[in-house]
């Protein structure tokens, strides 16, 4: 909340320190404060504090910003009796798994890309980046038939994670944003790690994995998040209610569950994200903003 | 709405990154730039004589190809995943537009047969109606809002970081949550926004019943769900506005307005128009607002593309027709990506 370094900005500092620039200053903070708060947190507390009210007072024709009555129970109903802690950990297995493969597919293919160099590894990259060219929703249905029947291997993925686990690690843009990391580790480091005796794997693990930190944490906070906020590729592939993660499972007992206990289980879907997002806010923005281009 | 982070850069920093490298060949032992001049063998091959020669070449070439087996091991997983999961259905995607696909029997190729039956249906037209409805739409609310915010957001000296944090939260939210939350707020009875029209003596409104104001609310929604990433972006380029121009301009006596018109817009024209583009490319594919909110209704008034794509495809199992759907798709957006592609190019 400290005031920030000074640069030159569209006002002047001179504007800014007049009287009425001041004045105005201090309105457009104000304004600006209370409508964000208003328009962005209020819906979050509105959220979590609907699921404390009783049902009727929520079905009441005037809301209340406060709850009359408090109602915790709606959380463990919710949780419990509608089995939405099933789907929760669904959900988690699903982040979890998303999160190793992706680390380890697209680290190991980043690596291979960057240090080793193989031959034609710029026309696979190439390749690789071309793919973020193309809308997601176009390649909707040949990669759901993809996934009903794996070719060559011809296995049915459906209702399985590998479903969403697979096809979330040919993620290109993880790959160029590892790779460029990479490419920044001097090849001295890497020469002299060999001299001492260290194999590829061995120099990947000891020395390149040590150094790239933060961008390892941008790209687990985009697979984790990903995948967790995810809704039409799971609804696809996994139409086993059972194997649904919370997010899809939501949508379908929206109709059947009692207002505040669903409400209960938006908060619950929410939580782990806000919390991920209030701790690695640093990295989320640095990673936002890593791959936009300046103007 | 973009299911993956800002597909922004890639195509043109690895076009950077490619021009010193210039490989492709195996290229000495990890050379990465400007540092491979330093080492440019991993082993050094001693100058032999003569007769040395045709050893230590084929002791090389044994050393190259031993060194891209090993890379192409680490390399294998990610393009196995790849090749199944990406480009192989690119490939199909475009074939299956011209197949007859049940899952009983092999695929049948029936020619533009599938092309025929979509330009025929009624939906189609009015799905792409909507959906440049909807992008129109998204492009006032969503394209003027973040701009708006960030350049405000520049200027303050306090609170920053907390608006900053504020106006992202909604993005951290599973889009579902999103949905379910405005469609109470909708709600014609206990929902909050009739309620504080009502404060205001304001009529009260069938936010998704109403075929006039349905996309209206989606658009809505949508843009409150989205704008944090764009503002962010908008706010990280104004911080790299040189603030000598600014200052430059107040010399010239050019008030704050023709500061904003002259010095601000002008620096920020390439990256609006990126996200100009990136924005039309991600509302034109917008799917889970009507999806939840509306189900396509009232009357049709919310189907859009990408919803009846889903209804060839899910709900009537026709997967031909889907695919002819995805094609016009992406020729669509084909063309935007092309002007995008364009642009980051001759930038670059």
């Amino acid at each position: 909340m400290a005031a920030e370094t000074p640069t030159r900005t569209l006002i002047a500092p001179t504007e800014m320190n007049r009287r009425v620039g001041r004045f105005l200053h201090r309105f457009v903070l104000t304004a600006t404060l209370i409508g964000f708060t208003l328009a962005f947190v209020f819906p979050l507390y509105w959220m979590a504090s609907g699921a404390l009210k009783s049902s009727s007072e929520l079905a009441a024709p005037t809301p209340t910003l406060v709850p009359e009555s408090f109602h915790p129970e709606s959380y463990t109903d919710a949780w419990t009796n509608v089995g939405l802690g099933h789907f929760f950990l669904n959900t988690f297995v699903l982040a979890l798994g998303a999160w190793l493969t992706q680390l380890l597919i697209d680290v190991t293919a980043a690596y291979a890309l960057s240090k080793l160099r193989p031959l034609l590894g710029n026309v696979i990259l190439g390749m690789m980046l071309a793919t973020l060219m193309l809308p997601v929703s176009a390649l909707l249905v040949p990669t759901y038939l993809t996934v009903v029947d794996v070719p060559i291997l011809h296995v049915n993925l459906i209702n399985t994670p590998f479903a969403v686990w697979l096809p979330a690690a040919a993620n290109a843009f993880n790959i160029f944003l590892l790779k460029r990391f990479f490419d920044q580790i001097p090849a001295e480091l890497l020469d002299s790690a060999r001299i001492d005796g260290a194999g590829t794997l061995r120099v990947l693990v000891s020395v390149v994995l040590p150094l790239s930190r933060p961008v390892l944490a941008v790209v687990s906070i985009f697979a984790v998040v990903g995948v967790w906020k995810d809704f039409l590729w799971p609804m696809l592939v996994l139409p086993d209610e059972a194997k649904q993660p919370i997010t899809v499972a939501l949508n379908r007992l929206a109709e059947f569950m009692p207002a505040n206990q669903l409400l209960a289980g938006m908060v619950m879907a929410s939580i782990p994200l806000l919390v991920l997002f209030l701790i690695f806010q640093r990295h989320i923005i640095a990673g936002l903003t890593a791959g936009s281009v300046k103007g | 709405m973009a299911g993956r982070p800002l597909p922004t850069s890639p195509a043109r920093a690895d076009a950077r990154d490619r021009t010193p490298v210039r490989n492709g060949a195996p290229a000495p032992a990890g050379a990465s730039g400007p540092t491979a001049k330093t080492s440019p063998d991993r082993t050094p091959v001693p100058p032999a004589g003569p007769a040395g020669r045709g050893g230590a070449a084929t002791a090389r070439r044994r050393r190259r190809v031993r060194e891209n087996l090993v890379a192409y091991l680490f390399l294998a997983a990610g393009v196995i995943c790849f090749a199944l999961f990406s480009w192989y259905p690119i490939v199909r995607g475009i074939l299956l537009g011209f197949q007859q696909v049940t899952f009983a029997q092999p695929a049948e190729w029936v020619g533009l047969d599938n092309f025929r039956r979509l330009f025929e249906d009624p939906l189609f037209l009015t799905a792409w109606k909507n959906t440049g409805w909807f992008t129109l739409l998204a492009l006032v609310f969503g394209f003027a809002a973040p701009f708006a915010t960030a350049v405000v957001l520049n200027e303050l000296r306090r609170g920053k970081a907390y608006l900053r944090m504020t106006v992202y939260l909604p993005v951290m939210l599973p889009s579902v949550v999103t949905m379910l939350l405005w469609r109470w707020f909708y709600d014609p009875g206990p929902g909050l926004f009739n309620n504080v029209l009502d404060v205001f003596h304001l009529p009260a409104q069938q936010w998704l019943e109403s075929e006039n104001l349905a996309m209206v609310s989606l658009v809505l929604v949508s843009t409150w769900a989205n704008m944090g990433t764009t503002t962010l972006i908008y706010l990280a380029a104004l911080g790299g506005i040189p603030g000598e121009l600014y200052e430059a301009a107040e010399l010239d006596g050019a008030s704050i307005r023709r500061r904003l018109w002259h010095v601000t817009i002008p620096q920020m024209r390439f990256i609006l128009m990126i996200t100009l583009l990136l924005q039309v490319i991600g509302t034109m594919q917008v799917f889970v607002e009507p999806f939840v909110l509306t189900g396509g209704g009232p009357d049709d008034a919310t189907v859009t593309v990408l919803l009846l794509l889903y209804r060839y495809a899910f709900v009537y199992n026709d997967f031909g027709l889907a695919s002819a759907m995805s094609t016009v798709l992406f020729v669509v957006l084909g063309i935007f990506a092309g002007v995008y592609l364009r642009l980051t190019r001759s930038k670059g």
